[in-house]
């Protein structure tokens, strides 16, 4: 299995809260891993460590044997890891269409692996639009659509970037409970075409389960488990910090 | 040794004048992010007004004196008046537009003033020497200044002590404090913001126009002053930080011993000074000397 | 679209031609209208990248001080060459202080380039070779070589500035309808959406900053030929604020807004400085504030078909 992700003794403080703390982690090629954690505990700041939207305090991030540690997220998402966002960034005055055509069209000219890849805009666009069921709302603005749907631009906008690595921040927060499956369904089947290693951050346990092979859970900035959904869904300290399960010590 | 004197007492001077019109317009900003450019404007009103309240006092016989009387008068006259009227009657409307529209709206004010100043006053230059005269000249190290100087130090200091003790010290400052951090907090909170915003915005108006009324006696009130002072205020404003109390006051300390000593030193640059120190403060500093801390965004 | 815009282009172009020549008397007032139009459409460029500045006088400034300077100590009087010369001068400082506008947004944005315009005035005022307060004259005679028609220099003039702003309309609408004129809208949108799909926001507003001062210099050199004349005024803030106003009134929905706009204001100050020289700025303020309220496209959204937003 090839390493594709790696995290070396991360950390990351804010004067006295620390929102990485000592993170070593290690992904491999076209596996899809769940981050779990309640609120604050430092998913979200992995994600943007990982990207370059952060700096580290410490230690370094590795991506395919390359120390990306002190990259912007322009120069990351160049290199093949894209991501989507809590609050999807959209480009809200333009409609789906249009924020396709803006993205397609950067990803075309600046990413190497999409560059080649990418030989007509509007066709790309169009396989987009068509694997993320957006063709209803082509012509709508981002600031119109339904949630869900703009969590679906959101990560199509992601995905336009033919990435190597993609890490989705809780894709399916937001979005009604009956439409969470279907929306990762189609997601995980967009994706499946182009042999993608996948990061997301999920509350719902349901969802990490059904679609991931590996899950770490998060507390406090630190990772307290690491392993498959299964395993860890049970693990003591998971089921107190992260499920809540107040009744977990007794087991 | 005399000329470093002489810089300090130039600087110090200048310094205070800039704090008295800068102070009304990061406080307007802190409270209510509005770039107000018509601050400018209400300075001049307060510099005609200042005038023709004294003039007027001068004419009927009454003893000079009372014209620093005029002055706090003109001052509180025109803040009363111009304050709740722009305020209420326009800016109410347009909150919720970005930062920059509002400033253009501002900026359309400050045009509409500028002729209304014309109407009313005409476009000759005016002038109210007896506040300045009256108080005669001091002498150190062999230098003369006006005691005027001195009065616009004085008042400089009292304002900003006021401020400072309002803000930190009084409940009422504690909820502008509120409403500069977080607005819809604030009201969420129940806090009237909507007439925080009034009182804050008629204060504003008022220290605009004092620095007008302040300064009317020392110069040739007439059209453009407002346009000259405003880009003055703006520099010191956004070199101390916008909405910064502190920021300002250092701002003005700056700006005004840098001008002082360009005056003295390298009299070509003195005008540019003020500009230059602001971008090079940006710089440094790209949000000024006392910035407001933000809230992670994504 | 392009085709409509290219055709009404071309429509405008004949229909000044046919103007200057049918109203001589208003020459003057429609080529610096032109001039202004043209430093307008730089300012669009910047609005749609989300950026107002409020010191574009200072490339004004900068593009007539060029050309009067070329007369004065080099004794050019080449329109083409002045021209050139104040977009080139106009860019090259763009280039050096884009470096630095380039990391600044909205009030600061404006601030900052308030002071650098502030500062030229500055430096102007205080330079007694190059006039100080009063500036200096400059004139002309030759067009690319050309020696200009005895008695027609004027209208050679006019006729100038209107094909110059033909091909900047021209060009900034194919840069506008093209990728990097897509990504000045995605900017102004979602910055960090930008830098996250892969592309330099900083690069592309320094790109569009040198554009915008490109077209103001050359609006400057323009504006210097036709009046004939110079001074600091030209970067006071106040000038900028002009430039604001206008484009505010134009809206940013077309390259030919901002001629509209321009004419527009140019026609009202010309008649408002005749007959109530002490209020044509409130009238400018009423408009400015009728605008913003009640159409905040400018005056072009009026021939738009708005979409609506909910």
């Amino acid at each position: 299995m090839t390493k594709v992700l790696e995290s070396r003794g991360l950390n990351k403080s804010f004067g006295a809260v620390t929102a990485a703390a000592d993170i070593n982690v290690s992904i491999e090629q076209d596996s899809v891993v769940g981050l779990i954690g309640s609120n604050g505990a430092g998913k979200t700041t992995f994600i943007n460590l990982v990207t370059g939207y952060l700096q580290p305090t410490s230690g370094s991030i590795h991506y395919l044997d390359r120390d990306i540690t002190g990259l912007t997220p322009r120069q990351i998402t160049r290199l093949g890891i894209c991501r989507s966002f809590q609050i999807p960034q959209l480009f809200q005055s333009l409609t789906v269409q249009e924020n396709l055509h803006v993205g397609v069209g950067i990803a075309a000219r600046t990413h190497p692996q999409a560059g080649a890849a990418i030989a007509d805009e509007q066709q790309e666009i169009q396989t987009l639009i068509e694997r993320f069921n957006l063709r209803g709302y082509r012509s709508q603005l981002a600031s119109q659509l339904p949630e869900g749907v703009r969590k679906l631009l959101d990560i199509a906008m992601a995905v336009a970037g033919r990435p190597n690595v993609l890490m989705l921040d809780e894709p399916t927060s937001g979005v009604s409970a009956d439409e969470k499956f279907r929306l990762m369904d189609m997601v995980m089947q967009a994706l499946k075409a182009q042999g993608v290693t996948v990061l997301f951050v999920e509350h719902d346990m349901d969802i990490v389960e059904r679609y991931t092979h590996r899950v770490l859970a998060f507390y406090e900035g630190r990772i307290i488990a690491d392993g498959e959904p299964a395993a860890v869904l049970k693990d003591a300290e998971v089921r107190k910090y992260v499920i809540g399960d107040t009744h977990a010590g007794a087991h | 040794m005399q000329e470093v004197l002489a810089i300090l007492i130039d600087g110090i001077t200048y310094a205070s004048w800039l704090f008295i019109i800068a102070v009304g317009l990061t406080l307007v900003y802190g409270v209510m992010k509005i770039l107000n450019v018509a601050h400018g404007s209400l300075y001049a009103l307060g510099a005609y007004a200042a005038t023709s309240l004294g003039g007027y006092w001068l004419a009927h016989g009454y003893p000079p004196v009372g014209t620093y009387g005029m002055l706090a008068l003109a001052a509180i006259a025109v803040g009363l008046v111009a304050g709740p009227l722009i305020e209420r009657g326009l800016l109410r409307r347009m909150y919720g537009n970005e930062e920059v529209v509002l400033v253009l709206i501002t900026y359309a004010v400050f045009l509409i003033l500028e002729d209304l100043s014309k109407l009313l006053w005409g476009v000759d230059p005016l002038s109210i020497p007896e506040p300045y005269s009256l108080l005669g000249n001091f002498e150190i190290g062999g230098l003369v200044y006006p005691n005027y100087n001195l009065l616009l130090l004085a008042v400089s200091l009292l304002v900003g002590a006021a401020l400072a003790l309002v803000l930190n010290g009084t409940r009422q400052g504690k909820i502008l404090q509120a409403v500069i951090h977080d607005r819809e907090m604030s009201a969420a909170v129940g806090i009237n913001v909507s007439r925080v915003y009034l009182v804050t915005f008629t204060v504003g108006a008022m220290l605009a126009a004092m620095g007008g009324a302040l300064t009317a006696p020392s110069i040739a009130v007439q059209p453009g002053i407002s346009a000259d002072t405003i880009v003055l205020a703006f520099a010191v404003v956004v070199i101390g930080g916008l909405g910064s109390l502190g920021g300002a006051a250092l701002g003005a300390v700056l700006v005004g011993l840098v001008r002082a000593w360009a005056v003295h030193k390298w009299p070509e640059v003195e005008l540019f000074s003020v500009y230059a120190v602001m971008a090079l403060v940006l710089i440094l500093r790209p949000k000024g000397l006392f910035a407001v801390p933000e809230a992670r965004k994504i | 679209m392009r085709d409509r815009t290219l055709v009404l282009l071309a429509a405008a172009l004949a229909a000044m031609l046919a103007a200057g020549f049918l109203l001589p008397q208003w020459i003057n007032t429609l080529t610096i209208a032109i001039a202004w139009g043209v430093v307008v459409v730089g300012m669009m460029l910047m609005m749609r990248t989300g950026l107002v500045s409020f010191g574009q006088g200072l490339y004004y400034c900068l593009g007539g001080y060029s050309a009067a300077v070329l007369h004065k100590f080099y004794d050019i009087g080449d329109i083409l060459v002045m021209l050139l010369a104040g977009m080139l001068v106009a860019a090259a400082v763009a280039a050096v202080l884009g470096l630095l506008m380039a990391k600044y947004r909205d009030i600061f944005f404006a601030m900052l380039s308030l002071a650098f315009s502030m500062i030229l005035f500055g430096l102007l005022v205080k330079s007694e070779q190059l006039g100080s307060t009063d500036g200096f004259g400059l004139s002309v005679r030759s067009v690319a070589g050309a020696a200009l028609p005895q008695g027609h220099e004027r209208f050679v003039v006019f006729a100038g500035a209107a094909v110059v702003a033909f091909v900047a309309a021209l060009a900034m609408h194919r840069y506008l309808a093209s990728h990097l004129g897509r990504l000045a809208g995605a900017i102004k949108d979602n910055e960090l959406r930008v830098e996250y799909m892969g592309e330099s926001v900083r690069k592309l507003i320094h790109v569009n900053y040198v554009i915008s001062a490109a077209l103001a210099g050359a609006g400057g050199a323009l504006a210097a030929i036709t009046i004939g004349h110079v001074d600091p005024e030209m970067s006071f803030w106040t000038q900028s604020g002009e430039f604001v106003f206008i484009t505010i009134l134009s809206g940013t929905g077309s390259v030919l807004a901002p001629f509209l706009g321009a004419i527009i204001f140019e026609t009202v100050r010309s008649f408002a400085y005749e007959h109530s020289p002490n209020t044509w700025q409130m009238v400018l303020g009423f408009t400015m504030l009728l605008v913003i309220m009640f159409l905040p496209g400018g005056l072009w959204s009026i021939f738009q078909r708005r979409r609506e937003a909910a």
